[in-house]
């Protein structure tokens, strides 16, 4: 099957997300929220995939690195957002840079993470990543400027569909990209067989540093969007839960199935908005709807049976491109 | 590839989410409430809760309000950051509510407000005591008292009862045990009062003996602790160790199981100030707490009454506006003056936050006691 070029791709859906932001104002505001919420998590999801799925070590701080980017584009928009001036050019410049830096200074934290703790393995490493991911949270919930422990407030509404779903294309595309390069093959073989790859000569330590970094860069830039969607970002928003929540994601999608991880992403958001209204269908048994004051039960009952039913992830190693990775 | 499993995910997902209308009856006012139903501050949010419920089921009972029936809408935010904003969206978008109720956790309320301000749907808060809250804009209210009121009342007590020479002890990690210090030392000293010493401390310290015995040379006669529950059971109890026989006083941070579990006999003879007492004597009191027992078989505690007194506070709002339209309904809020609520006389100020009488409550014989009440 002749594929079509994945830059078009690209392109195509940056336009896409161009198109749609247009109709943004007469979507519905709680579906636009789940709908960014969306392409927020496909992005978080995504690079965690790169780190867990295609280069095969858990970390289980990416929370972490999306509360650096979160708070760093929050803290540049808020004490520069106008110093261009306060047309809407002016600040939509300020608030990419604000978003590019956040994700620089994550990736920066990435680096700084991943060197020394990528000596470790396995529970090892999620154990050392977890760490700092709580030493991120801590440090944000004692500095001042960043508001501690109260929160970081009045941060100007800029991210929508369309700087949302750039981001989504950019990420999607970047880390495929990436991996399916000659290059990128390294990766595949540091998590398939890490002594083998050291044998042919490739330098494991290089590329789970930059599997990491580049993991870090886009969940900063999904902090950025997070920011300046939500208005109001708190240290408990990035806690473990939240690095979880993201880990549940790339394994219920399948790892290394950046597809897969993608409509994980989706189906896990909105899923527990669904459930929301289980009491308001007619059509089910009492009981359930009984339970949807315990939604949370019913989410978790099915994110087993989902798991049960595939356990190799939603799509197994099926690609965009039904190239198999 | 196993593509029926996969179809039959969609095919569910799909058919749930087919919008469902629910038809809203007529003559039904929709109030939208917001609360930690489930997670790390459930127990908080599961009180405010059945407060409000109890609220509104009693004002239906009474024929509601404008001749209709209040609906209220609650929803979970799971006690997680990021959900308190959807759901508020949600409220205001899909169930067209005309007003909001909650939350607990001021970082909760603090990320709902910007939301309920922009789409002018006036939200009260029952228990979000961070002065920031109701600074996001004239459409956000709250029914509880701040910070920094309760280290005034803390000293007007300690003045009452005749102390004159104050210890402090602070947990700098808490922006509230700060704020409630600052004020009651201002206070203290506007008044003639000294503080013979004042001493720090960080949430999650195990060992306050060299604070204490500090402290314990400067001969105080009380010693103000401005911090939660969980540190405050180890000092009391580290204090009688070292021989500190003078009564320690505190804010509603002490509110908390463990505080007597932990400290036992020792926190005997402190005082501590709050929002609410089940032992007041009160008519209105006595009677919320009855039905409130008969309701959920519990007694209910600071969150519940404070829960109760927004819905309370909503539907006199109402009344008196005459109508449900949100500038007319906001402003009728902003009016209310001397609200009879079992947390106390409310009136709220410009800045739209409640100013209203605290309880002071003593510790002894394994409870608390209602002691008095003290008016702003």
């Amino acid at each position: 099957m002749r594929r079509l070029n994945p830059k078009i791709l690209l392109i195509l859906a940056v336009v896409l997300a161009a198109v749609a932001n247009v109709f943004s104002s007469s979507i519905n505001p709680y579906y636009y929220d789940i709908l960014i919420t969306i392409g927020i998590n496909i992005i978080l999801a995504v690079s965690l995939n790169l780190v867990i799925g295609y280069t095969g070590q858990f970390s289980l701080g990416h929370a972490g690195f999306m509360a650096v980017g979160a708070y760093f584009s929050a803290w540049v928009t808020l004490n520069f957002g106008f110093v261009l001036g306060a047309t809407v050019p002016a600040t939509t410049t300020v608030y990419v840079l604000a978003l590019a830096s956040g994700g620089l200074v994550a990736a920066a934290t990435g680096l700084l993470v991943g060197v020394p703790s990528l000596r470790l393995r396995g529970d090892y490493l999620a154990i050392v990543t977890l760490g700092f991911s709580e030493i991120i949270k801590g440090v944000i919930q004692n500095a001042e400027p960043l508001g501690a422990q109260r929160g970081l407030g009045g941060i100007v509404q800029h991210t929508d569909i369309f700087w949302t779903f750039t981001g989504v294309a950019l990420a999607v595309y970047g880390i495929l990209a990436l991996v399916h390069s000659t290059y990128g093959s390294g990766f595949l073989a540091v998590r398939d067989d890490e002594i083998a790859a050291e044998a042919m000569g490739i330098n494991t330590t290089k590329y789970k540093v930059l599997a990491f970094v580049i993991g870090a860069f886009f969940a900063g830039l999904a902090g950025g969007l997070y920011a300046h969607f939500k208005q109001f970002i708190h240290p408990e928003g990035f806690n473990f839960l939240k690095s979880v929540d993201i880990v549940v994601m790339v394994i219920l999608g399948g790892m290394g199935s950046t597809a897969g991880v993608c409509l994980a992403a989706v189906i896990l958001t909105i899923l527990p908005e669904l459930l929301r209204a289980v009491s308001d269908y007619p059509w089910l048994p009492e009981p359930v709807r009984n339970l949807a004051d315990n939604r949370m039960i019913l989410y978790s009952v099915l994110l087993i049976v989902l798991m049960l039913n595939r356990p190799q992830g939603l799509f197994g190693k099926l690609n965009f491109g039904s190239r198999k990775s | 590839m196993q593509t029926p499993q996969i179809l039959r995910v969609l095919a569910l997902a799909a058919s749930v989410s087919i919008p469902v209308f629910s038809a809203m009856a007529e003559g039904e006012i929709p109030v939208g409430e917001f609360a930690s139903l489930t997670g790390a501050s459930a127990s908080f949010g599961q009180s405010s809760h059945k407060g409000t419920e109890l609220a509104v089921e009693q004002i239906n009972a009474a024929g509601g309000v404008l001749g209709k029936k209040i609906r209220l809408i609650t929803e979970d935010d799971q006690s997680q950051a990021g959900q308190p904003a959807t759901i508020v969206r949600k409220l205001i978008s899909q169930d067209k509510v005309v007003a909001i109720l909650g939350e607990v956790a001021s970082s909760k309320s603090l990320e709902a407000a910007p939301i309920c301000q922009q789409n002018k749907i006036p939200m009260i808060s029952p228990a979000s005591t961070n002065p920031k809250v109701t600074e996001v804009g004239d459409y956000i209210f709250r029914v509880c008292f701040i910070d920094p009121f309760q280290g005034t009342v803390m000293s007007k007590f300690a003045r009452g009862k005749g102390w004159k020479k104050i210890a402090v002890l602070t947990d700098v990690k808490q922006d509230y045990s700060v704020g409630l210090a600052e004020f009651f030392v201002k206070d203290i000293l506007a008044n003639g009062g000294e503080i013979v010493r004042e001493q720090k401390y960080s949430t999650g310290d195990k060992d306050f003996k060299p604070q204490l015995t500090s402290i314990k040379a400067a001969q105080p006669d009380a010693i103000f602790v401005p911090g939660y529950y969980g540190e405050v059971s180890l000092i009391a109890k580290q204090a009688k160790l070292l021989g500190i026989k003078v009564p320690l006083l505190g804010g509603d941070g002490w509110v908390g199981d463990s505080l007597l579990k932990v400290a036992g006999k020792s926190l005997d003879g402190s005082f501590f100030s709050s929002h609410f007492s089940a032992s007041d004597k009160a008519e209105k009191v006595q009677n919320f707490v009855s039905k409130f027992k008969a309701k959920y078989g519990e007694v209910p505690d600071d969150m519940a009454a404070l829960g109760y007194d927004s819905a309370m506070i909503l539907a006199d709002a109402m009344r008196r506006a005459g109508t449900t339209e949100s500038a007319a309904l906001r402003d009728a809020i902003a009016g209310t003056k001397g609200f009879d609520a079992v947390t106390g006389m409310i009136t709220l100020d410009a800045n739209r936050n409640a100013s209203k009488s605290a309880v002071i409550l003593s510790i002894g014989n394994g409870g608390f006691e209602f002691v008095e009440s003290v008016q702003p």
